[in-house]
């Protein structure tokens, strides 16, 4: 995390880590790969001690080792959830990367919107939504570039491993550093209430995405059949075996005609052959291999 | 590109000339917002101006009103670099004529976030 320049304020270094030893973040990897298989390879120990370190601070415990030993003894269900949540959020900010967003304005949606003419219907999922950045920049950019769907239904859902993160979404409250993070100050203004040193989403925009707590290496709950799923920068994380499952999965809530979008550096390639790459305004998207607009 | 940056701190045009140069911009200074108009109209305008706002001599909102009443100039980017943060201030700042705000403090990353959404430069990853 980058030391902020200039001044005091939010966002400082979090506290100085505890050193993590090598059984212990041998069995910190196992537990949190049991749990979410997300993948710790070694060279993520600093990782696992400042994240770890939050959860003793929080937790009011004595240093990380006490918490592992708690951990092995098992049964401490809720200090369980507590590591599996700080190991498992994801960073995010608003308009992360640009160009899926330019894809989007550009492409996606006019296209989508052409063909659901007759239907006045779109469903988005975003998956890992962590905070919620992403589902909110989707939303500030729908509605500003395309005020003819504020009439339409739109089926908006996001999850996320993690209850912590999700209530920070539904929230929509935000530090001075998060909305200085790719957010056009234009959409600052439009879409987010001043609140005390911090920023809101407005309730309009809050009210147009549902926030889910979902895990998704364990069964899925039946969803409505998806024009665009955004898993963006999540299935790093996982092995091949995972990151093919969950493509699968993916693979059969999408509509034929819908679209996947991953991450920048992130692909279908050797996961998941029924899925076509198209590279359009800068960017890549996936379609069913028997999908696209008629 | 070139950069000018306007700040009645030192130290912060020293930061922020170098972050500019690592995001690849030849970069100048000034100390406050007449300083700013002397450079402009010696040297051309810039690609950037990051513009702080409370200086002396003249502040920040007057620079950006001063600049943006040069049609030569009208094709410079205007960020406000700023510790004020109240949103009334970010809509003063824009409807002034700049075309983006970031707060105080700051981190390398959100200026190049900032420069990539004014079409100046690479999305930080």
């Amino acid at each position: 995390m980058q030391q902020p320049i200039a001044g005091s304020g939010e966002g400082l270094a979090p506290p100085k880590p505890r050193s993590l030893s090598v059984e212990d973040f041998a069995f910190i990897s196992d537990f949190v790969r049991r749990r979410s298989a997300i993948v710790m390879d070694a060279g993520k120990e600093y990782l696992a001690e400042t994240r770890l370190s939050h959860v003793v601070q929080k937790e009011g415990l004595e240093s990380i080792a006490s918490l592992i030993r708690t951990l092995r003894q098992g049964g401490a269900r809720e200090l369980e959830g507590a590591v599996v949540e700080a190991m498992t959020t994801n960073e995010t900010s608003f308009f992360r990367d640009l160009k899926p967003f330019d894809l989007l304005r550009l492409e996606l949606l006019p296209n989508l919107i052409a063909a659901r003419r007759s239907t006045r219907t779109i469903s988005m999922w975003c998956a890992a939504a962590s905070t919620g950045q992403e589902p909110y920049s989707v939303l500030m950019m729908i509605d500003q570039h395309f005020p003819e769907l504020r009439d339409w239904r739109i089926n908006f859902v996001a999850t996320d491993i993690s209850n912590e993160v999700l209530g920070k979404a539904r929230a929509g409250i935000y530090t001075q550093f998060e909305v200085n993070r790719g957010l056009p100050a234009q959409m600052l203004v439009r879409y987010f209430d001043g609140q005390g040193g911090k920023w809101q989403i407005k309730p309009e925009l809050r009210a147009r995405v549902q926030f889910k707590e979902m895990n998704l290496i364990e069964p899925w709950a039946a969803m409505e059949p998806m024009d665009i799923v955004f898993i963006r920068n999540v299935l790093i994380y996982f092995d091949q075996p995972t990151k093919t499952a969950i493509l699968g999965k993916i693979r059969k809530t999408l509509r034929p005609d819908g679209t996947l979008l991953l991450g920048g550096a992130e692909s279908t390639l050797g996961l998941d052959d029924n899925f076509t790459a198209v590279r359009s305004q800068g960017s890549t998207f996936y379609r069913l291999q028997t999908g696209g607009f008629k | 590109m070139r950069a000018l940056v306007i700040d009645d701190s030192r130290a912060i045009r020293l930061i922020l000339s170098r972050t500019l140069t690592e995001l690849g911009f030849e970069t100048l200074d000034a100390a406050n917002g007449l300083e700013a108009l002397a450079v402009l109209q010696r040297e051309g305008p810039m690609d950037l101006a990051l513009v702080d706002w409370n200086m002396p001599e003249m502040d920040g909102l007057q620079f950006v009103q001063a600049a943006r009443a040069e049609p030569a100039w009208s094709r410079m980017k205007l960020m406000m670099v700023t510790t004020e943060t109240e949103l009334a201030r970010v809509v003063k700042a824009l409807e002034a004529g700049a075309d983006e705000y970031v707060m105080k403090p700051f981190t390398r990353d959100v200026i190049a976030e900032k420069l990539a959404l004014l079409g100046l430069g690479q999305r930080a990853a």
